[in-house]
């Protein structure tokens, strides 16, 4: 098992990144782990760029993902995905819900939207997973999963077994929401899964 | 919030110094909202046998436990940095008082400014107050830490700084629990020649602080919180909170020497470890403070001539200023469009201030809150920005300044909780000082930008439970407004009307901009209409871009692409609004001439 990671939770305000980073921490505290994650709230929740910091190890000192070293990125929005280059490695696992959401700037006609900015991170040959979480949450039946569904996608580039991650779930969410939610956890842990084993075959 | 075992918990560094209070037997908290100290109150308010409250400022919030104190009980007051500077009045005479019961000060300084106006360093409060402080590294450390600092509190008679940063107050991490303490009986006790700080008093009390001060640098030396770790002597460091976990991660076989407590400091204790050093490095976030007081002892040191002094520090930047060759190569930032925050769909701030926005020729003095973010494009409707309630003082300064040339052209703009947390006395002050300024009251019933805390006029106390609530315009009017107006921010006709009206005046008035935060439970519940956009109507004219919704947006057209969906040629593009962000306030349809926006009606 690997002894310690950091993952990058970046995304817009109103998206659910602080669920789908508070999910992964306890996953990794049940498997053992010291876990430190740290955000910032206030102007962040409105509709700004978000950034949640995850690092597990036997002992956590800094709260802070440093420059260069965070192996997982976990990414709500593509333009987000990008715009924290600077904290990714040549080995960083990039897992991108494909959804575009207009700055301020591109949606009142003063900038534009750049095209294929994915393909920024390809070109550095870092690892992107694109991920439709919207349309998968919508055929599971609730849209406001699609979150968990990104978290059961990244979940393949972790340790921590899903079980750990089905029993989080139980233990933290409502009575209602479990089921639709293990389902979505499920749902985009499969659909790594396929995509990895198709590149391997490649 | 268990982990694996129930003794310890996955907190974040406010929810770990809530937990820390209640533990340490504090019995009365106050404070003001303010990032990033908010949480500690809404989370202690939850716990049994404390009582908690919303103050209308950090002045009265530190007065407030002061007198919890005297009663003879631990007392708390939180706040933000700058909320410090409001409440430095009772700060520095407390000083001179002490304490009966423990009384432990808050201070959330906001290094970097995620949501601040400045970055100030509020250690150099415990220097200028002199107090003892105290400065954890974690949600586990602020915990342990606050009972200490109680302790301090009552054995030296003196009130406590507790200094965290952002990276305290909202990190997370594992942290202990523990039992509650005794509590202590609240007693009444009159004595004078500490309380009442009087010329006489003050002086003998002056001479009491200097005696604490010194007895507090001999317990610098032996209290457990100033603990030397060794390691290699050719590079050492001294450092304190967030900071230690940089210099561990950059430098983990070095020496370190961690303070707990950073004022005042253990001189021996810094002295030898810098003895048994070759290189000292002092490593801090914002000012020299350690390295100043550490050179002044004659200790000679390395800090600020290779760590930067603004902004936050990580492990990356310390490694970096201290070893450059050793640091790898990132990839370079990709230049990308920006994503500032915003104010939320269907804000009733956004209706007013685009009202504001279409009068290039007034002065807009603003104030702080989530109106602030009217300063930003499209809307650019702000002008200034200083700090809590500043807006009206200012605005009167430049009525008075410009005279007559500024008659009609300067308008004050204060959010509900601003203008109770010290708008009111400025307003005092325009009406008593014969001014002119418009000021504009946005009520939108309730603290909005921390999370929705309530206030004085929002008609709940900090649990929700029902409150007396401050009656805006009554209050206004007790002050000598002759005209206090209550418009609709939403209806945008009728508010642009009012305001030019008023503006014109020539006298103070007051507006009151008086719609709810369309993120308040009772808004989301409440049925509204979405509105859709009749793309075939839009003429790309861009009215409603100006108003900067985050539902609305603008999709650019070539000539050809115009032609082919039917529209002229010389249509450069057409605006659309993404419905499961509308809020439904129809600011944008009111806005719109060719019936290109409409409701959509109740579809159940």
């Amino acid at each position: 098992m690997k002894q310690s990671g950091n993952i990058l939770f970046t995304g817009v305000g109103g998206q659910g990144i602080l669920l789908a980073s508070e999910l992964t921490a306890y996953a990794q505290l049940a498997a053992g782990y010291d876990v430190k994650k740290s955000e910032v709230h206030g102007m962040a929740q409105r509709g700004g760029s978000v950034v949640a910091h995850l690092k597990y190890g036997e002992r956590v000192y800094s709260p802070l993902i440093e420059p260069g070293t965070a192996d997982i990125q976990v990414a709500f929005e593509e333009l987000e995905a990008v715009r924290y280059l600077p904290y990714l490695h040549r080995d960083s696992a990039v897992v991108v819900n494909t959804q575009k959401i207009l700055p301020p700037a591109v949606a009142t006609g003063r900038a534009s939207y750049p095209d294929n900015i994915l393909e920024e991170l390809r070109a550095r040959h870092i690892h992107v997973v694109a991920v439709d979480a919207f349309a998968v949450a919508r055929e599971i039946g609730e849209i406001r999963t699609a979150n968990v569904v990104m978290v059961g996608a990244m979940s393949n580039f972790l340790a921590v077994s899903p079980g750990i991650f089905l029993d989080v779930i139980d233990q933290r969410m409502k009575k209602g929401f479990r089921k639709v939610n293990r389902k979505a956890f499920a749902a985009g842990r499969d659909l790594v899964y396929a995509s990895r084993r198709h590149d391997k075959k490649r | 919030m268990s982990v694996t075992k129930t003794d310890r918990l996955w907190l974040s560094g406010n929810e770990a110094i809530a937990l820390g209070a209640w533990e340490a037997g504090v019995q009365v908290a106050s404070g003001y909202p303010g990032t990033p100290s908010t949480e500690i109150l809404e989370n202690l308010c939850s716990y049994e046998g404390v009582y908690t409250e919303w103050a209308p400022n950090e002045k009265v919030a530190l007065e407030v436990a002061l007198g919890a104190s005297f009663a003879g009980v631990r007392a708390l007051a939180t706040m933000k940095h700058v909320g410090l500077n409001v409440a430095s009045d009772p700060l520095f005479t407390a000083s001179y008082t002490g304490v009966r019961g423990g009384l432990v000060v808050i201070t959330a300084d906001d290094p970097e400014m995620h949501s601040s106006q400045n970055e100030q360093d509020n250690r150099n409060y415990a220097f200028a107050a002199k107090l003892p402080m105290f400065e954890p590294s974690d949600p586990a450390e602020a915990r342990e830490m606050l009972a200490r600092a109680f302790e301090v509190s009552e054995r030296y008679d003196t009130p406590v700084l507790f200094r965290i940063t952002t990276r305290i107050a909202h990190v997370k991490g594992v942290v202990a629990t523990g039992k509650r303490i005794g509590l202590a009986e609240a007693s009444m006790e009159k004595v004078p020649g500490k309380f009442v700080m009087l010329p006489g008093p003050a002086r003998t009390r002056r001479a009491a602080i200097e005696q604490r001060m010194t007895d507090l640098r001999e317990l610098a030396e032996t209290l457990g919180e100033n603990r030397i770790e060794p390691g290699a002597t050719a590079r050492a460091f001294i450092t304190a909170g967030t900071s230690y976990n940089y210099v561990k991660e950059a430098f983990p076989e070095a020496a370190v020497l961690k303070l707990g407590m950073v004022w005042p400091l253990p001189g021996e204790k810094i002295r030898d470890f810098a003895a048994g050093v070759d290189e000292l490095i002092v490593v801090e976030e914002l000012d020299p403070f350690l390295e100043t007081h550490i050179k002044a002892m004659g200790v000679p040191c390395r800090g600020k001539d290779l760590i930067p002094s603004r902004g936050e520090l990580n492990s990356f930047i310390v490694r970096q200023a201290i070893e450059p060759d050793k640091v790898g190569e990132l990839f370079d930032p990709i230049e990308l469009p920006m994503r500032p925050p915003n104010m939320c769909a269907g804000c009733p701030h956004r209706g007013l201030f685009y009202c504001l926005s279409r009068m290039k020729d007034v002065f807009v003095s603003g104030d702080i809150g989530c109106y602030t973010l009217a300063a930003l494009p499209p809307l650019s409707a702000m002008d200034a920005c200083v700090c809590m309630g500043a807006s009206i003082g200012m605005a009167h300064g430049m009525a008075k300044a410009l005279g007559e040339k500024g008659k009609g052209r300067i308008v004050a703009v204060i959010g509900d909780s601003t203008f109770i947390h010290s708008g009111i006395t400025g307003l005092i002050n325009s009406v008593y000082n014969d001014s002119y300024s418009l000021v504009i009251i946005l009520d939108n019933r309730i603290t909005a930008m921390t999370g929705h805390q309530h206030n004085p006029a929002s008609g709940a106390n900090i649990k929700g439970e029902p409150a007396q609530a401050v009656n805006l315009e009554k209050l206004c009017r007790a002050i000598g407004v002759k005209r206090v107006t209550v418009v609709n921010p939403h209806d945008i006709e009728a508010t642009g009307k009012v305001l030019k009206k008023e503006i014109a005046r020539g006298k103070t008035s007051v507006v009151i901009s008086r719609a709810p935060c369309v993120l308040l439970p009772s808004e989301v519940k409440r049925k509204k209409p979405v509105y859709r956009t009749v793309t075939e109507n839009c003429t790309g004219c861009m009215a409603c871009i100006r108003i900067g919704c985050p539902a609305i947006s603008w999709h650019p057209l070539t000539p050809e692409e115009a032609v082919e969906r039917g529209y002229r040629s010389k249509q450069k593009g057409f605006s659309m609004i993404t419905e499961v962000l509308c809020n439904g306030c129809g600011q944008c349809a009111a806005l719109c001439k060719f019936d290109a926006i409409t409701a959509v009606e109740d579809e159940g």
